[in-house]
């Protein structure tokens, strides 16, 4: 799918990129062996329309710069890093002067360093990150927007009467990214999403609410705020009536929007800061069946405008397709240079960067790839089970495996959807949940940066009456 | 006015002046707003953590602005600016101006000073001071760890601070500011014993001084926590699943009541309707036993503030009294809607975020029984110590909370150690279970991070030890 390929290409300087520049000269010249200058700027609108009267709007925009600097020679650097929303000459002599004075105290850590510099890259071609459409419209139509998903939403049941609103959002961010290896990269990206957020009410008084959104880097791409709207209805009124089931064991199914979760689990264990630490539960796993064969799951930071994408990693590495997992056998962890140089392996172009701290690990697009059999099938095949659209809390201990979430959503007998479930638990341990993955869907769809098909995992316990 | 400007933060260092601050309020009711205010924020920030024995990194970080607010009914305009100069302070006024259409009927009528409490030390020499001093902190947490049994095999440990100046200024003569210290300690460990593996983390602090860390509350006081729990897991056994008694024990497990009740009553859900506990005050809503209260107001807690995000003074909110609902923690926009007082509960992240009703310090107060009559009484159930994070979805009422350490029940005693467990209930519902208040309340450790749509605040907690005859424990075994 991808149509980026990198090569090496001069970018023309802009006036972030320069200041970036100077940053990292002066902090050389202040005694830094090595030095990386990160500049962010965005811009955000956002509105909420609720019962048909706008709510709040908000508009501003923001910067900041983060400098991270290493002393000493390669193989024994210390670092520290500072960051300020202090562009004056002042601000930047003081981020400086922070960073080198703050490297004094840290330790010599032989793994530590800037990317070899001969790993550091950037795609080029487009990979159609950025529209300035999404702040085109005048405010009176964003709200327009926010207001249609709502009225949509409550208009579609007389059960729908209360509201948590409609909303229009659009921010644009820009990344700028300077080291003293040569590296000097930019890239700016657009956002913009449309939400409905609409409670049923029962005669009883029970309250039940759901969303529903469609985000984009385009206002082009957005689907209709009607449709939105609609969609929220459908899947709040589904809730409403909700009843405990006994604890038994019964086959799960993942939404896909709830099976994303589990994807996101799955980063966090083929995450190479716990892997190194043992942190993680796939920590020694390389080349081992850790799920079953059915399961291939990717990272790729190349696609063309998705919310995961982007030229660069947080170190300056071009952003490449890892296969993480295939047919069930875990291939790779994902690794910024740190993790790569602890677990003796090249950095697989995930490094996040904010602007403090040290690199971090970030997915680029982390999916599942999608099975042969529809949603529909997939559930037909179900005698008895418990279909989750919605998880809650934080329950999932990547140590040790073990997972314990709230669960919400409805109740599957012979195939098919029946009544509203909630006020209970799902519970396993995610090295078996992953062995136990026992159908997956077609349905794949990029909403976000993590995706997923529908899954079907056997084995699990529901906690209820 | 009649404050001495030239001993404000913001008049100091940022050329703020009381004349640019009325141009910037009349900006912002220039279209016909009825109510305006300015947050000015500047924090300075540090970070230092040890990793595998090594200091690995260390951060540190500054960043100022200010967001103007204009308020026209229960319409809210909002912008901010990370640049304190006249010209952008308004421009955004005038863009949160915006969300009002009219001509400007307000008058400004002057600042009032506000009485101000002082609950937490500020010597900023302290913030200002070296790194070298918490380098020590995070160096004594990783030894102590490591020290406590040779089956901890990773320790991070992290001290993280900041220094917070706020000031306030409102059109309805609000004029306040405070300096805002905090501070945390941190220490995860992982344990492992042949092929078995084990997390546990402990960690605490609040708006204090360095020297609170060489008390009670010493790095090596979390790391033997951390290091506690971590081999305790080593040999836990499944959590049950289904229906139970559960005795939760005193401090964090607190986070009950901030889930199941605490979010319910933020007035903001209660003036839309869209809370489990909307219209619900003056009904039973817990069993007779139970006494919440709100408390920002308590010396040096990390929930606790001398002022909230809006200038207004914080103070002691009874939430249930007795099991009967009695009031909601409100905001100036929720108390001006709903005719209401202002509980002092205006919160916000930071200048980018509009506020809203937060909690600050939230408990139970203590009851009769002895913690040990407690657990005597129990014939199969689950005791939960230790918790992770919570979630509420406060329109169906439904909350989670995850246990980190909990032991088995049986026949009145405390046997085996489980695995980590989620307990659900619904919230007008769960507390009407409790049927045993303990005599031994306490409050957190000072490590709470309440978010509430996409915006973190510090937060406390606090119960004694109690008793729930019925809750759902989400484990694996029958």
């Amino acid at each position: 799918m991808s149509t980026a390929t990198p090569i090496s290409a001069p970018v023309s300087k802009t006036d972030l990129q320069q200041i970036a520049a100077d940053v990292v000269d002066r902090a050389l010249r202040a005694g830094a062996s090595e030095a990386e200058a990160v500049i962010r700027e965005g811009d955000e609108f956002s509105t909420l329309v609720r019962l048909g009267q706008v709510e709040t709007l908000k508009e501003s925009g923001a910067r900041g710069i983060g400098l991270r600097v290493f002393l000493g020679s390669s193989g024994s650097y210390r670092t520290a890093n500072t960051s300020t929303s202090d562009f004056s000459e002042a601000g930047l002599a003081h981020l400086i002067s922070g960073a080198i004075d703050l490297a004094q105290v840290t330790s010599q850590d032989p793994f530590a360093g800037l990317p070899e510099p001969g790993a550091m890259d950037q795609l080029t071609g487009d990979l159609d990150l950025y529209y300035e459409d999404v702040y085109g419209l005048p405010t009176a139509q964003r709200i327009e927007h926010a207001r249609r998903a709502e009225a949509a939403a409550l208009s579609a049941d007389p059960r729908l009467r209360k509201s948590d609103g409609g909303s229009f959002d659009a921010a644009t961010g820009h990344k700028v990214m300077v080291n003293s290896q040569g590296f000097a990269g930019e890239y700016r990206r657009s956002y913009c999403s449309i939400s409905a957020m609409p409670i049923a009410e029962t005669e009883g008084g029970g309250m039940q609410r759901d969303y529903w959104f469609s985000s984009a880097r385009t206002l082009a791409r957005l689907d209709s705020p009607e449709s939105i709207g609609a969609e929220a209805a459908r899947r709040t009124l589904r809730r409403l009536n909700a009843r405990r089931v006994p604890t038994q064991q019964v086959p799960i199914v993942f939404a896909p929007e709830i099976a994303r979760s589990i994807i996101s689990n799955i980063f966090e264990a083929a995450n190479g800061d716990s892997v190194y630490r043992g942190a993680s539960f796939w920590a020694g796993q390389l080349g081992q069946q850790v799920a079953s064969p059915n399961v291939t799951v990717i990272d790729d930071g190349t696609l063309p405008g998705l919310f995961g994408t982007a030229p660069f990693d947080g170190e300056g590495l071009p952003t490449r397709r890892t296969v993480v997992v295939q047919n069930g056998v875990l291939k790779n962890y994902l690794l910024n240079t740190y993790t790569g140089r602890k677990l003796n392996m090249p950095s697989t172009g995930n490094a996040s960067r904010g602007l403090a701290g040290t690199p971090g690990i970030g997915a680029g697009n982390l999916f599942m790839e999608k099975g042969s059999i529809s949603a529909e099938q997939l559930l037909a095949d179900v005698k008895t089970g418990f279909y989750v659209t919605e998880l809650m809390g934080f329950g999932v201990n990547m140590v040790t495996g073990d997972y314990s979430r709230g669960a919400a959503g409805l109740w599957i007998e012979n195939g098919e959807l029946t009544f509203a479930v909630e006020e209970v638990t799902i519970a396993g341990n995610l090295k078996e949940m992953l062995n136990n993955v026992t159908a997956i869907a077609d349905d794949l769809e990029f909403r976000g940066a993590v995706a997923s098909p529908t899954l079907r995992i056997d084995g699990m316990t529901i906690a209820g009456k | 006015m009649n404050f001495p400007e030239h001993e404000l933060h913001f008049f100091q260092k940022f050329g703020l002046t009381s004349r640019l601050i009325e141009r910037c309020l009349g900006e912002a009711l220039s279209a016909g707003g009825d109510f305006a205010d300015l947050y000015f924020e500047s924090i300075a920030s540090t970070s230092i953590s040890v990793d595998e024995s090594l200091v690995k990194s260390a951060s540190q970080g500054v960043s100022a602005g200010c967001g103007i607010r204009v308020c026209s009914g229960d319409r809210t305009g909002y912008a901010y600016t990370d640049d304190l100069s006249a010209e952008k302070l308004l421009r955004a006024a005038r863009t949160a101006a915006l969300i009002a259409d009219g001509p400007s009927k307000q008058q400004m009528a002057g600042f009032r000073d506000a009485p101000k409490s002082s609950l937490y030390p500020i010597s900023a020499a302290d913030y200002d001071a070296g790194v070298a001093p918490k380098l020590e902190l995070v160096m004594r947490a990783d030894r102590a760890a490591r020290a406590y049994d040779p089956r901890i095999v990773q320790v991070r440990a992290g001290y993280n601070d900041e220094l917070r100046h706020i000031l306030i200024a409102a059109s309805d003569g609000t004029f306040a500011h405070d300096t805002q210290p905090l501070a945390r300690l941190n220490c995860y460990v992982i344990a492992r014993d042949g092929s078995k593996n084990s997390r546990g983390g402990s960690g605490g602090g609040g708006r204090v001084e360095l020297s609170f860390f060489e008390g009670d509350k010493s790095p090596e006081h979390f790391a033997r926590e951390a290091a506690r729990q971590a081999i305790l897991q080593l040999n836990a056994v499944p959590a049950p699943a289904g229906d139970m008694e559960v005795v939760l024990g005193p401090g964090w497990p607190g986070v009950l009541l901030h889930e199941a009740v605490g979010h319910g009553l933020e007035a903001d859900f209660n003036r839309k309707k869209t809370s489990a506990f909307a219209g619900l005050i003056g009904h039973q809503v817990a069993s007779s036993k139970v006494t919440v209260v709100d408390n920002g107001t308590m010396p040096s807690r990390r929930g606790s503030l001398n002022v909230d995000d809006e200038g207004s003074p914080t103070r002691e909110t009874v939430l249930i009294e007795n099991g009967i609902l009695k009031g909601y923690l409100s905001d100036k926009l929720s108390a001006r809607l709903m005719g209401m007082p202002d509980t002092g509960n205006g919160r916000r992240e930071s200048y980018q975020h509009i506020p809203m009703p937060r909690m600050t310090n939230t408990y139970m107060l203590s009851g009769e029984d002895s913690p040990e009559d407690i657990l005597r009484s129990v014939k199969r159930g689950l005791y939960a110590v230790n918790f992770g994070g919570g979630q509420v979805d406060i329109t169906s009422g439904k909350f989670v909370f995850s246990a980190s350490e909990a032991y088995l029940i049986e026949d009145g005693k405390i046997t085996a150690p489980v695995r980590d467990a989620t307990l659900i209930g619904n919230g007008p519902e769960a507390l009407k279970y409790v049927s045993m208040v303990g005599n031994d309340l306490a409050l957190d450790e000072g490590i709470g991070t309440c978010g509430k749509d996409g915006q973190s605040v510090p937060v406390g907690v606090g119960m004694p030890t109690i008793k729930l005859d019925r809750m759902t424990v989400g484990g694996t075994a029958r």
